[in-house]
């Protein structure tokens, strides 16, 4: 059985649809990219997995159980997790507390357990802090684990980000993005990061990106958008060659011999 | 174990404090004047840290905080008054009513992002005020007789008690989760955040204690009317915590002092005193627009020295 199944969901806003008939199935453990040019309807669709939209038409399918309404608190502890395309990170919030407020909804202690300090707060908190740290350990920031998340440099911001996901216990990954703004050697690196965390973790990856030479180096599957529809979908090699995603990037014929 | 010695830190400073006020009004070394001063720093501070709760923690701007001080106050005044419960019990129950009320004004407005809340609570207040204008039951505009009951004992004890829910509440998971949605709502609702939950247990327990500081209020007065619990007396707690530094407590407590001090003191010139109180603000504000602690808490002042020393 798929991990996710996308069945034909697609929104419209007042007149306009921004996607629709969206088909996708994610089998656990792949990787998979979403591709497509500006305004194709990518972090659209992620906003549509994720809870952030309620899709007008279609179903999705998480684990068998259907997603659509359900507010993105209850989609993330159902086990997807995100990072944004701008990125949101907690801000005044210290590099650690930003991941241990994603581990939030795995810890089971009551408020009143921590109105009251009850031993129930102290062994959910270092539990929390010690979790918080491992995540922090993989990505490499635990120098940085103090500091204001907003003082970090970007690149770490970046993977501070995806930490933070990760804390959240996803079976899926969602990545709007991860490598916009970096330099080759950073997005080497993160390459190299997203191959070991899906290892690790066992997830699950799927991953808006520009850079095509993350997507087509990582992704083993991926798919194309194009004006909200799905135009292409299919391996790395067949996405280079498939027409009408050369059409939908780089417009018709007559403008492929400049390029 | 950080948190834990700067929780008996904070007890024994309490335990001084009030030994130390105590004994000046056991001893009559301060006069009548002075102890109700400083009973209603006490109240203020307790109104300042609710509401910090509310806008410096889970950053949802209310400003209708005098709106749950009236329900306190006349709520734990009927309570006294009229059903003649003990004291103790009339605070609480005005506290838990205030809660409740919260609560009604919180679940629909706060379900929405924005600013619907600080509309919403303006609108509550004035409702609230001008309902107890036409209530004869609690005296209308002439206002309600009340006994005066409130000690500084019970008012410490209350002070006391807040400042400790609200700082633990802050510093467990709870609290991060109120500080991420005031962060970044999106960011902390894709964290498995309910942001709605959060968002409307921190204006209830924020509106409790508004209620407590209420019944505080009310019976450490003869008299209490409706005009006391004005647009007003709701800026009034709005400057306490944007003053100290917005998401700073102890920047509140400092500023709920300070500027209960000031205003009691230009209580003896009314004509220059909103001038000067105005002034004051206005200073503060061109120097330290981020308050006076900004997002920091004493605390942290006491932590930087050996960090610094270690490197």
């Amino acid at each position: 059985m798929a991990l996710l199944e996308v069945k034909n969901a697609g929104i419209q806003f007042g007149g306009l649809k921004a996607v629709s008939g969206f088909n996708m199935r994610l089998n656990q453990g792949e990787l998979a990219g979403l591709i497509g040019p500006n305004g194709a309807g990518k972090t659209t669709s992620f906003n549509l997995l994720t809870g952030v939209y309620v899709p007008t038409e279609g179903e999705i399918l998480f684990n068998g159980k259907r997603l659509n309404g359900l507010p993105p608190y209850k989609v993330t502890q159902s086990g997807i997790s995100r990072t944004f395309q701008n990125i949101r990170l907690f801000s005044e919030l210290s590099v650690l507390d930003n991941v241990k407020v994603a581990y939030h909804s795995l810890a089971k202690n009551s408020i009143l357990s921590s109105i009251f300090r009850l031993p129930s707060h102290f062994s959910e908190e270092k539990n929390m802090e010690e979790k918080a740290l491992e995540f922090l350990k993989i990505f490499n920031l635990e120098r940085f684990k103090d500091e204001k998340a907003k003082n970090l440099p970007y690149g770490q911001q970046r993977r501070l980000e995806i930490a933070r996901a990760l804390a959240a216990g996803p079976k899926l990954l969602l990545l709007d993005e991860p490598a916009a703004g970096m330099n080759p050697q950073e997005t080497h690196e993160l390459m190299e990061l997203i191959a070991f965390i899906r290892e690790q973790f066992d997830l699950t990856i799927l991953l808006i990106e520009h850079d095509m030479q993350l997507v087509m180096g990582i992704c083993e599957r991926i798919y194309v958008l194009d004006h909200g529809q799905l135009i292409a979908e299919g391996t790395p090699e067949e996405i280079r060659s498939h027409p009408k995603v050369i059409e939908a990037y780089l417009g018709e014929e007559v403008s492929n011999e400049h390029a | 174990m950080k948190k834990s010695k700067s929780f008996w830190a904070f007890l024994i400073l309490a335990a001084v404090v009030y030994v130390v006020v105590q004994f000046f009004i056991g001893s009559g070394l301060i006069n009548i004047y002075y102890s109700n001063l400083l009973i209603t720093i006490a109240i203020n501070i307790i109104l300042a840290v609710s509401l910090h709760l509310v806008i410096g923690i889970t950053g949802q701007f209310s400003i209708g905080h005098a709106g749950f001080l009236a329900v306190g106050a006349y709520i734990s005044a009927i309570a006294t008054m009229k059903l003649e419960l003990p004291f103790i019990l009339a605070v609480v129950i005005g506290g838990v009513i205030a809660a409740l009320a919260g609560l009604i004004v919180g679940i629909p407005t706060l379900r929405l992002r924005g600013d619907y809340l600080a509309i919403a609570t303006l609108g509550f207040a004035e409702i609230i005020r001008i309902a107890l204008f036409n209530i004869d039951y609690v005296g209308g505009a002439a206002g309600m007789q009340v006994s005066h009951l409130t000690t500084w004992t019970v008012t410490f004890v209350c002070l006391v008690i807040t400042i400790l829910v609200i700082t633990n509440f802050t510093n467990s998971r709870h609290g991060r989760a109120c500080i991420a949605v005031r962060e970044n709502e999106i960011a902390a609702d894709a964290m498995g955040i309910n942001t709605t939950f959060y968002k409307v247990l921190a204006f209830a327990i924020g509106s409790f204690f508004a209620g407590i500081a209420g019944g505080l209020f009310s019976h450490n007065f003869y008299i209490i009317q409706p005009g006391n619990f004005g647009f007003l007396k709701s800026f009034d707690i709005l400057i306490f915590v944007v003053l100290g530094g917005l998401g700073s407590l102890t920047g509140s407590v400092i500023s709920a002092i300070l500027l209960t001090v000031i205003s009691a003191f230009l209580a003896q010139y009314p004509e220059t005193r909103m001038i000067i109180y105005s002034l004051v603000l206005v200073i503060v504000m061109l120097y330290r627009p981020q308050g006076l602690m900004g997002t920091r808490e004493v605390t942290d002042l006491f932590k930087w020295k050996p960090a610094k020393g270690g490197n």
